[in-house]
């Protein structure tokens, strides 16, 4: 079998992307895939200590309602999207600077 | 068997990881989102890999068909708006923030490594772990509550996309409305 530690592995490397491509890219919609990204390699730790302690369903739950959750928060961010790019013409987001000032 | 899975790991996570660096790196979002399809297919593969057979079908269904799909819509509706040129000015606060988050995340790897205490093997396999039967049981007893919450948070969702995404027009408020017809 495979040692859980490789799957954690992937999953931090797949979080340092997903976090550093959200602090350097500008285009809203990459940046809310990055988020994606890292609501999914966060799943998979939960999953890998999961399967570490097979007694209960616990870690599989909490990934079940983290997928909801994501689901919902891809809907209102893309909402949010096109609500900016109807404003400023732009989907980048330093771009949206409504409430500067 | 073990050489089997150990390559079924190694595809499953290279599928990850070229997928993940795929929407960082590609220019253009709709390779963005095929990359992020390719990084959801290693992770479901992974969970396959672990026995957690009902989440790795939700995460297929939820991910691969409505979350990418959403943004793909998304990504047409802009149209060539989507793709901004890519302008050479990369703003310093926030590379910075990129170069500090890489050092703390090695630091973190370098003490991960240096703790040691060895591999942990995954206990033996267990024929009800993960299947539909025993986490739907799990499920709707001890997380029901939480589960019937979730629908809450949908409609919240929704509604929430719906007023956002509609924006506000001039004759929607009622004040504006009689402005309007007044004359």
């Amino acid at each position: 079998m495979i040692p859980v530690e490789y799957y954690l592995v992937v999953a931090g490397v797949m979080f340092g992307i997903g976090a550093i491509g959200f602090l350097l890219r500008r285009n809203l919609l990459v940046q809310l895939m990055c988020v994606e990204l890292l609501l999914n390699s966060v799943n998979l730790t939960l999953v890998a200590f999961n399967r570490m302690r097979p007694d209960d369903h616990n870690g599989q739950m909490f990934a079940f309602f983290v997928i909801a959750v994501a689901a919902a928060e891809a809907a209102v961010g893309l909402a949010i999207g096109l609500a900016i790019y109807r404003l400023t013409r732009s989907v980048r987001s330093d771009e949206a600077d409504l409430l500067k000032n | 068997m073990n050489v089997l899975s150990l390559v079924f790991f190694g595809f499953s996570a290279l599928a990850a990881l070229l997928g993940a660096l795929g929407v960082v790196l590609a220019h253009n979002p709709i390779r963005s989102a095929m990359g992020l399809l390719l990084a959801i297919a290693g992770v479901t593969a992974m969970f396959i890999g672990l026995d957690a057979h009902f989440l790795a079908a939700i995460e297929l269904i939820v991910y691969a068909g409505a979350v990418v799909i959403l943004f793909v819509f998304v990504i047409m509706l802009i149209g060539p708006d989507a793709t901004p040129p890519h302008d050479s000015k990369v703003l310093f606060t926030r590379t910075m923030a990129a170069v500090v988050f890489g050092v703390f995340a090695l630091v973190t790897g370098f003490f991960m490594l240096r703790a040691g205490g060895g591999l942990h093997q995954l206990p033996p396999f267990r024929p009800d772990f993960g299947t539909i039967d025993s986490f739907g049981r799990e499920l709707f007893t001890r997380g029901l509550v939480p589960f019937e919450l979730t629908t809450a948070l949908f409609v919240v969702a929704v509604v929430g996309a719906l007023a956002v995404a509609r924006g506000r027009h001039r004759s929607d408020s009622p004040a504006e409305v009689a402005k309007e017809q007044a004359p």
